[in-house]
């Protein structure tokens, strides 16, 4: 064994079973250096279990109730390892596969573990690929998404999409409103857009996407530009191009 | 095959339309001249039923030249060459019939006053050549829609017997590598609950496959399936599974298309209780009265969570078998309320008769 293999590695076993968290314990008693820091039942004490205890490796399971795996490598440092582990996904296998993300099937044999902790080990503190691509990959084809995940610190909020007003762009970060409320999260405004149905919402602005549905009237605001108007009293610029989108939506709904 | 001759009742009907219309060629003679009425029913009623079954030869000219591909030309140029011949033989018959007649004192000359009208004749046999075809076209219409009509029928009979024999079949994979994935850690942790485990694992697979050949089975046998079903979850999810069940007595021997219920319960594990970090509880009650078997499932459910992680396609397939079942007879009903979630079914309380 090389220097290199023997240094303490903090890993973290997320998963809502107990049985199957046991599964990956066991598993691990054989790798003395690898140090179990936490074991989770959810998403919500995973995102708070890396904020403490900053592990270098986290198994993580993909089905689990409030928060999915995929949520909470949205909300996690990039810097981390993350092993997914799941029964059976047809979308997220592939997804896995495309993005190179070392992933585990249950049952789980010890083979396979070891190959993919080895792997996961050379990788330690290498960005991984960006979660909401993985994501995105993983939802199966023509769907959207159905609500967003923001972190605060540890506190996390979930916005059902139907609840989103608009989405505005903020230098590296994207501003979610949602009922009179904005919340930040490290995001492009391009990757929001390509998650949210094209049906219900528009892109009405470099800086702006708008919740269809909320919109009341359009103003002309200027020469080439004019303003949305939301439910709440929002003003949101309209561009050339964003009134067309606009426009075409609204043609197509009458 | 002609259809006319094929049944009876339609070539009832048709020569009953010849009647008003041999009739219509007797008023005619007689108007144009010359031709007593006695004359004019003798000598046309026989032509009449003569030509009725000539044209029914126009029905293969009619199948040869559809009238959506043969274009209008052809179509009309045609029946026109058909009627002329027919027509024109038609009426050269009914001059040997009329020479034939005028032997007979009785109808002494009649072979010159049939002269005097066979032109008219003729164009009423074209006229009525022409009514002919128009009525065989319709007839081919009807035939084709009816043809059509069954072929449709006769697909979506076969779609839905092999969509149902898909829905009996399916076993949740998800269902299927989580058990396995438990087994696996129970054989360190509790060997015993490990072996118990593999054993529910295969009488719920080995009843799953042996009740889809059934069409109906009694509600016993499919609780027994779900007692396994929730005894394997229940490994899985601890103490976040609870299960109550109120099942009165006399609904044990009705019968329920088999595995009706397992969806709606897998639905109420996999949409309802995995979704809750606190986990939740299912209630299965069951009970009959006045001819009607009344079962509800109903489960604690997440309403913050996404609308697609509760509805899964079990629930469009239970009403679809419901609906190709009993047709009107049953009902299901789905409420969705403060965190509770409940499907509602109501169908026939049928019992078998042997098994009393």
């Amino acid at each position: 064994m090389t220097a290199e293999s023997q240094r303490p590695v903090g890993a973290l076993i997320v998963d809502d079973e107990d049985l199957a968290r046991h599964v990956l314990r066991e598993l691990l008693q054989s790798h003395p250096e690898i140090r179990i820091l936490a074991e989770c039942a959810n998403g919500f004490e995973a995102v708070k279990a890396v904020a403490e205890h900053k592990p270098d490796l986290v198994f993580l399971d993909i089905q689990m109730p409030k928060l999915t795996g995929f949520d909470v490598l949205e909300l996690i440092e990039t810097d981390i390892a993350v092993v997914f582990v799941t029964a059976y996904d047809q979308y997220a296998m592939r997804a896995f596969e495309v993005h190179a993300v070392d992933y585990l099937l249950k049952p789980i044999g010890r083979e396979r573990f070891e190959e993919a902790l080895g792997r996961a080990r050379k990788r330690l503190g290498e960005k991984k690929p960006p979660a909401l691509e993985l994501a995105a990959a993983a939802r199966p084809p023509q769907q959207f998404l159905e609500r967003m995940v923001v972190r605060d610190g540890t506190r996390v909020t979930l916005i059902p999409v139907a609840k989103l007003d608009y989405v505005e762009a903020q230098d590296d970060y994207v501003a979610l409103a949602s009922q009179g409320k904005k919340h930040l999260k490290q995001q492009t405004i391009a990757s929001v857009q390509a998650g949210l149905d094209p049906e219900r919402f528009v892109r009405i602005h470099r800086s702006y996407i708008v919740n269809f549905e909320r919109v009341v009237r359009i103003e002309p605001y200027g020469k080439d530009s004019r303003l949305a108007i939301l439910a709440d009293g929002t003003r949101l610029p309209v561009s050339r191009t964003g009134y067309a989108r606009l426009k075409f939506l609204l043609d197509d709904r009458s | 095959m002609h259809p006319l001759l094929n049944r009876r009742s339609y070539l009832g009907a048709y020569f009953a339309v010849w009647v008003p219309l041999s009739a219509l060629l007797v008023f005619l003679i007689k108007v144009s001249g010359g031709v007593g009425t006695l004359e004019a029913v003798v000598l046309l009623v026989p032509m009449a039923v003569l030509y009725a079954g000539a044209c029914l030869s126009t029905w293969y000219v009619c199948r040869a030249t559809p009238l959506k591909s043969s274009g209008i030309l052809r179509v009309a140029a045609t029946h026109l060459f058909e009627a002329l011949f027919l027509s024109f033989v038609w009426m050269q018959i009914g001059r040997f019939y009329a020479r034939g007649l005028s032997n007979f004192p009785m109808f002494a000359g009649l072979e010159a006053r049939y002269n005097r009208n066979a032109a008219t004749l003729m164009i009423g046999g074209v006229l009525l050549y022409l009514v002919n075809v128009g009525f065989f076209y319709v007839l081919i219409a009807i035939e084709a829609s009816r043809v059509a009509e069954a072929r449709v029928l006769e697909t979506s009979i076969l779609a839905r017997d092999a969509e149902l024999k898909a829905l009996k079949a399916q076993v949740n994979p998800h269902f299927l590598f989580n058990s396995l994935n438990s087994i696996s850690a129970l054989t360190s942790v509790d060997p015993a609950k490990a072996r118990e485990m593999c054993i529910l694992l295969a009488e719920f697979l080995r009843m799953t496959l042996g009740l889809g050949e059934k069409s109906s089975i009694p509600l016993a046998e499919e609780l027994s399936l779900l007692h396994r079903f929730l005894a394997i979850e229940k490994v899985r999810f601890g103490s976040r599974l609870q299960m109550t069940e109120e099942i009165q007595g006399n609904c044990m021997t009705a019968l329920i298309p088999p595995l009706l219920l397992q969806p709606l319960v897998e639905n109420a594990v996999t949409h309802g209780i995995a979704n809750l970090p606190e986990g939740g509880s299912i209630r299965l009650t069951a009970q009959s009265n006045n001819g009607r078997l009344s079962i509800v499932v109903e489960n604690t459910f997440d309403p913050e969570g996404t609308p697609s992680r509760r509805n899964g396609m079990g629930l469009e397939n239970v009403r679809r078998r419901l609906e190709s079942r009993y047709a009107q007879e049953a009902h299901m009903r789905v409420t969705a309320d403060q965190g509770k979630f409940q499907v509602s079914l109501s169908l026939p309380a049928e019992i078998r008769e042997e098994a009393r």
